[in-house]
Protein backbone atom coordinates (compact mmCIF):
# COMPACT_ATOMS: atom_id res chain seq x y z
CA UNK A 1 0.00 0.00 0.00
CA UNK A 2 3.25 2.16 0.89
CA UNK A 3 4.40 2.06 -2.59
CA UNK A 4 0.78 2.60 -4.66
CA UNK A 5 -0.08 6.09 -3.46
CA UNK A 6 0.81 7.17 -6.58
CA UNK A 7 -1.81 4.83 -8.26
CA UNK A 8 -4.81 6.55 -5.84
CA UNK A 9 -3.25 10.02 -6.63
CA UNK A 10 -3.63 9.22 -10.53
CA UNK A 11 -7.07 7.30 -9.95
CA UNK A 12 -8.37 10.39 -7.71
CA UNK A 13 -7.32 12.97 -10.63
CA UNK A 14 -8.86 10.97 -13.63
CA UNK A 15 -12.33 11.08 -11.58
CA UNK A 16 -11.83 14.83 -10.80
CA UNK A 17 -10.77 15.07 -14.96
CA UNK A 18 -13.89 13.41 -15.71
CA UNK A 19 -16.64 15.51 -13.07
CA UNK A 20 -14.34 18.74 -13.77
CA UNK A 21 -14.08 18.55 -17.51
CA UNK A 22 -17.79 17.89 -17.85
CA UNK A 23 -18.97 20.40 -15.80
CA UNK A 24 -16.73 23.20 -15.45
CA UNK A 25 -16.90 26.03 -17.49
CA UNK A 26 -15.04 26.21 -21.02
CA UNK A 27 -15.02 29.18 -23.15
CA UNK A 28 -17.70 29.69 -25.98
CA UNK A 29 -16.13 29.29 -29.22
CA UNK A 30 -17.96 28.84 -32.50
CA UNK A 31 -17.08 26.03 -34.53
CA UNK A 32 -15.79 23.90 -31.53
CA UNK A 33 -18.44 24.35 -29.16
CA UNK A 34 -18.50 22.00 -26.47
CA UNK A 35 -15.71 19.71 -28.53
CA UNK A 36 -13.41 22.10 -26.47
CA UNK A 37 -14.01 19.18 -23.53
CA UNK A 38 -12.09 16.68 -25.68
CA UNK A 39 -9.04 18.86 -24.79
CA UNK A 40 -9.14 16.97 -21.35
CA UNK A 41 -8.97 13.76 -23.07
CA UNK A 42 -7.20 13.48 -26.41
CA UNK A 43 -4.54 15.88 -25.82
CA UNK A 44 -3.65 13.71 -22.27
CA UNK A 45 -3.39 10.80 -24.71
CA UNK A 46 -0.06 12.37 -26.55
CA UNK A 47 0.96 13.82 -22.88
CA UNK A 48 1.14 9.70 -21.64
CA UNK A 49 2.48 8.49 -24.93
CA UNK A 50 5.63 11.05 -25.04
CA UNK A 51 7.16 10.00 -21.43
CA UNK A 52 6.06 6.60 -21.78
CA UNK A 53 8.57 6.66 -25.14
CA UNK A 54 11.03 8.92 -23.48
CA UNK A 55 11.40 6.32 -20.82
CA UNK A 56 11.41 3.45 -23.06
CA UNK A 57 14.35 5.26 -24.71
CA UNK A 58 16.17 5.73 -21.92
CA UNK A 59 16.01 1.93 -20.56
CA UNK A 60 17.37 0.99 -24.17
CA UNK A 61 20.34 3.14 -23.73
CA UNK A 62 20.79 1.66 -20.11
CA UNK A 63 20.47 -1.86 -21.52
CA UNK A 64 23.13 -0.73 -24.72
CA UNK A 65 25.42 0.11 -21.54
CA UNK A 66 24.98 -2.31 -19.33
CA UNK A 67 23.86 -5.39 -21.41
CA UNK A 68 21.22 -6.17 -18.40
CA UNK A 69 18.00 -7.60 -20.02
CA UNK A 70 15.81 -6.19 -17.22
CA UNK A 71 16.48 -3.17 -18.89
CA UNK A 72 15.52 -4.58 -22.18
CA UNK A 73 12.46 -5.50 -20.59
CA UNK A 74 11.03 -2.39 -19.11
CA UNK A 75 12.09 -0.34 -22.63
CA UNK A 76 9.35 -2.66 -24.73
CA UNK A 77 7.07 -2.73 -21.97
CA UNK A 78 6.59 1.17 -21.73
CA UNK A 79 7.01 1.54 -25.55
CA UNK A 80 4.21 -0.96 -25.47
CA UNK A 81 2.07 0.53 -23.17
CA UNK A 82 2.39 4.06 -25.41
CA UNK A 83 1.94 2.39 -28.17
CA UNK A 84 -1.80 2.14 -26.76
CA UNK A 85 -2.23 5.61 -25.82
CA UNK A 86 -0.99 6.83 -29.24
CA UNK A 87 -3.36 4.90 -31.02
CA UNK A 88 -5.85 6.55 -28.76
CA UNK A 89 -4.78 9.92 -28.91
CA UNK A 90 -5.31 9.29 -33.49
CA UNK A 91 -8.86 7.32 -32.91
CA UNK A 92 -9.96 10.09 -30.81
CA UNK A 93 -8.27 12.80 -32.94
CA UNK A 94 -10.18 11.40 -35.52
CA UNK A 95 -13.62 11.99 -34.18
CA UNK A 96 -12.86 14.83 -32.75
CA UNK A 97 -11.43 16.77 -36.28
CA UNK A 98 -14.28 14.95 -37.86
CA UNK A 99 -16.49 17.01 -36.45
CA UNK A 100 -14.70 20.27 -36.38
CA UNK A 101 -12.57 19.98 -39.20
CA UNK A 102 -15.25 18.20 -41.61
CA UNK A 103 -13.30 14.59 -42.05
CA UNK A 104 -11.74 12.45 -39.92
CA UNK A 105 -8.19 12.78 -41.50
CA UNK A 106 -7.31 16.04 -42.74
CA UNK A 107 -3.95 15.24 -43.66
CA UNK A 108 -3.01 17.65 -40.98
CA UNK A 109 0.63 17.67 -40.71
CA UNK A 110 0.65 16.82 -37.13
CA UNK A 111 -2.15 13.89 -37.51
CA UNK A 112 0.49 12.77 -40.94
CA UNK A 113 3.33 12.68 -38.10
CA UNK A 114 1.41 11.17 -35.17
CA UNK A 115 0.30 8.23 -37.77
CA UNK A 116 3.80 7.83 -38.77
CA UNK A 117 5.44 7.48 -35.62
CA UNK A 118 3.14 5.23 -34.88
CA UNK A 119 4.13 3.01 -37.57
CA UNK A 120 7.62 3.70 -36.72
CA UNK A 121 7.19 2.21 -32.94
CA UNK A 122 4.92 -0.78 -34.83
CA UNK A 123 7.81 -1.17 -36.99
CA UNK A 124 9.86 -1.55 -33.21
CA UNK A 125 7.30 -4.86 -32.33
CA UNK A 126 7.69 -6.08 -35.76
CA UNK A 127 12.12 -5.88 -35.25
CA UNK A 128 11.26 -7.41 -32.23
CA UNK A 129 9.42 -10.33 -32.94
CA UNK A 130 11.30 -11.38 -36.24
CA UNK A 131 14.80 -12.25 -34.06
CA UNK A 132 15.12 -15.28 -31.93
CA UNK A 133 18.04 -14.42 -30.27
CA UNK A 134 17.28 -12.57 -26.87
CA UNK A 135 20.84 -10.55 -26.96
CA UNK A 136 20.40 -9.70 -30.73
CA UNK A 137 16.75 -8.88 -30.72
CA UNK A 138 18.02 -6.62 -27.05
CA UNK A 139 20.62 -4.69 -28.63
CA UNK A 140 18.90 -3.99 -32.08
CA UNK A 141 15.83 -3.33 -30.73
CA UNK A 142 17.56 -0.97 -28.37
CA UNK A 143 19.18 0.73 -31.43
CA UNK A 144 16.37 1.19 -33.19
CA UNK A 145 14.01 2.78 -29.95
CA UNK A 146 16.88 5.74 -30.01
CA UNK A 147 15.92 5.64 -33.32
CA UNK A 148 12.05 6.27 -33.27
CA UNK A 149 11.99 8.77 -30.78
CA UNK A 150 14.53 10.62 -32.41
CA UNK A 151 12.56 10.60 -35.56
CA UNK A 152 9.13 11.09 -33.31
CA UNK A 153 10.16 14.68 -32.43
CA UNK A 154 10.58 16.50 -35.43
CA UNK A 155 7.40 14.72 -36.58
CA UNK A 156 5.51 15.97 -33.73
CA UNK A 157 6.95 18.61 -32.54
CA UNK A 158 8.92 20.60 -35.35
CA UNK A 159 6.96 19.52 -38.62
CA UNK A 160 3.55 20.69 -37.69
CA UNK A 161 5.25 24.18 -36.37
CA UNK A 162 7.09 25.00 -39.56
CA UNK A 163 3.83 24.10 -41.63
CA UNK A 164 0.19 25.16 -41.95
CA UNK A 165 -1.02 22.89 -39.17
CA UNK A 166 -4.90 23.38 -37.95
CA UNK A 167 -3.71 22.13 -34.14
CA UNK A 168 -3.25 25.11 -32.15
CA UNK A 169 0.04 26.43 -31.49
CA UNK A 170 1.14 25.35 -34.26
CA UNK A 171 1.55 26.85 -37.76
CA UNK A 172 0.46 30.19 -37.25
CA UNK A 173 -2.42 29.09 -35.05
CA UNK A 174 -2.88 30.36 -31.20
CA UNK A 175 -2.45 27.94 -28.49
CA UNK A 176 -4.23 27.78 -24.91
CA UNK A 177 -3.20 31.17 -24.22
CA UNK A 178 -5.68 32.60 -26.66
CA UNK A 179 -8.77 30.45 -25.53
CA UNK A 180 -8.30 31.51 -21.68
CA UNK A 181 -6.78 28.62 -21.01
CA UNK A 182 -5.12 30.54 -18.13
CA UNK A 183 -8.53 31.04 -15.79
CA UNK A 184 -10.83 27.65 -16.68
CA UNK A 185 -9.38 24.79 -18.37
CA UNK A 186 -5.87 24.56 -16.76
CA UNK A 187 -7.70 23.44 -13.55
CA UNK A 188 -8.85 20.50 -15.52
CA UNK A 189 -6.25 20.21 -18.34
CA UNK A 190 -2.72 20.01 -16.28
CA UNK A 191 -4.57 17.29 -13.21
CA UNK A 192 -5.77 15.74 -16.43
CA UNK A 193 -2.12 15.00 -17.78
CA UNK A 194 -0.76 14.12 -14.82
CA UNK A 195 -3.49 11.66 -13.89
CA UNK A 196 -3.60 10.06 -17.13
CA UNK A 197 0.21 9.66 -16.88
CA UNK A 198 -0.29 7.91 -13.90
CA UNK A 199 -2.13 5.62 -15.59
CA UNK A 200 -0.02 4.69 -18.41
CA UNK A 201 2.77 4.58 -15.79
CA UNK A 202 0.81 1.49 -13.98
CA UNK A 203 -0.58 0.02 -16.74
CA UNK A 204 3.43 -0.61 -17.52
CA UNK A 205 4.70 -0.99 -14.42
CA UNK A 206 1.32 -3.92 -14.12
CA UNK A 207 2.99 -5.35 -17.74
CA UNK A 208 6.76 -5.20 -16.64
CA UNK A 209 5.78 -7.28 -13.09
CA UNK A 210 4.00 -10.45 -15.62
CA UNK A 211 7.17 -10.36 -17.76
CA UNK A 212 9.60 -10.51 -14.97
CA UNK A 213 7.32 -13.17 -13.01
CA UNK A 214 7.56 -14.89 -16.94
CA UNK A 215 10.93 -14.59 -16.57
CA UNK A 216 11.82 -16.35 -13.94
CA UNK A 217 9.29 -19.16 -14.58
CA UNK A 218 11.46 -19.71 -17.50
CA UNK A 219 14.66 -19.49 -15.14
CA UNK A 220 12.99 -22.02 -13.02
CA UNK A 221 12.25 -24.20 -15.72
CA UNK A 222 16.14 -24.24 -17.41
CA UNK A 223 17.18 -25.30 -13.92
CA UNK A 224 14.63 -27.71 -13.33
CA UNK A 225 16.20 -29.41 -16.97
CA UNK A 226 19.91 -28.96 -16.58
CA UNK B 1 -93.21 8.06 -19.80
CA UNK B 2 -90.42 9.22 -22.21
CA UNK B 3 -87.60 11.16 -20.13
CA UNK B 4 -86.93 14.80 -21.35
CA UNK B 5 -83.48 16.83 -20.92
CA UNK B 6 -84.53 20.39 -20.17
CA UNK B 7 -82.58 22.08 -22.59
CA UNK B 8 -82.13 25.32 -20.24
CA UNK B 9 -80.89 23.30 -17.46
CA UNK B 10 -78.74 21.52 -19.71
CA UNK B 11 -77.50 24.51 -20.91
CA UNK B 12 -76.86 26.08 -18.04
CA UNK B 13 -75.31 22.61 -16.64
CA UNK B 14 -72.72 22.81 -19.69
CA UNK B 15 -72.08 26.40 -19.16
CA UNK B 16 -71.62 25.77 -15.61
CA UNK B 17 -69.05 22.65 -16.40
CA UNK B 18 -67.12 24.30 -19.34
CA UNK B 19 -66.83 27.61 -17.56
CA UNK B 20 -64.93 25.55 -14.40
CA UNK B 21 -62.56 24.09 -16.48
CA UNK B 22 -61.77 26.96 -18.51
CA UNK B 23 -60.99 28.56 -15.01
CA UNK B 24 -59.42 25.84 -13.93
CA UNK B 25 -57.26 25.37 -17.21
CA UNK B 26 -56.52 29.24 -16.94
CA UNK B 27 -55.52 28.74 -13.42
CA UNK B 28 -52.77 25.83 -14.11
CA UNK B 29 -51.64 27.88 -17.27
CA UNK B 30 -50.77 30.58 -14.74
CA UNK B 31 -49.75 28.53 -11.79
CA UNK B 32 -47.81 26.01 -12.90
CA UNK B 33 -44.35 27.37 -14.15
CA UNK B 34 -44.34 29.33 -10.46
CA UNK B 35 -45.46 25.63 -9.34
CA UNK B 36 -42.91 23.51 -10.73
CA UNK B 37 -40.24 26.20 -9.81
CA UNK B 38 -40.86 26.39 -6.02
CA UNK B 39 -41.48 22.63 -5.27
CA UNK B 40 -38.03 21.23 -4.86
CA UNK B 41 -37.09 17.91 -6.61
CA UNK B 42 -34.28 15.52 -7.28
CA UNK B 43 -33.77 17.68 -10.28
CA UNK B 44 -30.01 17.67 -11.04
CA UNK B 45 -29.90 14.76 -12.99
CA UNK B 46 -32.46 15.85 -15.82
CA UNK B 47 -30.80 19.59 -15.66
CA UNK B 48 -28.66 21.12 -18.04
CA UNK B 49 -29.57 18.77 -21.00
CA UNK B 50 -28.87 15.89 -18.83
CA UNK B 51 -25.23 16.53 -19.07
CA UNK B 52 -25.27 14.64 -15.42
CA UNK B 53 -26.07 11.21 -16.75
CA UNK B 54 -23.08 11.12 -19.16
CA UNK B 55 -20.69 11.94 -16.22
CA UNK B 56 -22.22 9.09 -14.49
CA UNK B 57 -22.05 6.98 -17.25
CA UNK B 58 -17.94 7.74 -17.85
CA UNK B 59 -17.41 7.47 -14.42
CA UNK B 60 -18.54 4.07 -14.07
CA UNK B 61 -16.71 2.92 -16.89
CA UNK B 62 -14.03 4.91 -15.72
CA UNK B 63 -14.25 3.17 -12.64
CA UNK B 64 -14.49 -0.02 -14.05
CA UNK B 65 -11.58 -0.38 -15.77
CA UNK B 66 -9.46 1.06 -12.71
CA UNK B 67 -11.24 -1.64 -10.32
CA UNK B 68 -10.25 -4.24 -13.57
CA UNK B 69 -6.39 -2.71 -13.57
CA UNK B 70 -6.36 -3.11 -9.69
CA UNK B 71 -7.64 -6.72 -9.80
CA UNK B 72 -4.69 -7.83 -12.30
CA UNK B 73 -1.95 -5.51 -10.35
CA UNK B 74 -3.16 -7.49 -7.06
CA UNK B 75 -2.96 -10.93 -9.62
CA UNK B 76 0.92 -9.79 -10.26
CA UNK B 77 1.68 -9.79 -6.54
CA UNK B 78 0.46 -13.01 -6.07
CA UNK B 79 2.39 -13.92 -9.18
CA UNK B 80 5.37 -12.92 -7.55
CA UNK B 81 5.05 -14.26 -4.08
CA UNK B 82 4.51 -17.54 -5.49
CA UNK B 83 7.60 -16.99 -7.43
CA UNK B 84 9.33 -15.89 -4.70
CA UNK B 85 8.08 -19.07 -2.14
CA UNK B 86 9.14 -21.34 -5.04
CA UNK B 87 12.63 -19.97 -5.06
CA UNK B 88 13.62 -20.34 -1.62
CA UNK B 89 12.40 -23.88 -1.73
Amino acid sequence: MKSSWWKIASVILLLYTVVGGFLMDVPRLAIVNETIRALYFHVPMWFTMIPLFLGSTYFAILYLRGNKMDNDLISVELAHAGLVFGLLGIFTGMIWANYTWGTPWHGDPKQNGAAITTLIYLAYFVLRSSLSNDEQRARLSSVYNIFAFAAMIPLIFIIPRMTDSMHPGNGGNPAFNMYDLDKSMRKVFYPATVGWIGLGLWIASVRIRLRRAEEKILDLEYEKNN
Amino acid sequence: MKKTINPRRWFRVSHWCSSTTLLTATLLLILTPGYSQEVEMADTMRSEGKIYVVVAIVLLILAGLIGYLVMIDRKATRLERKLEGKKAS
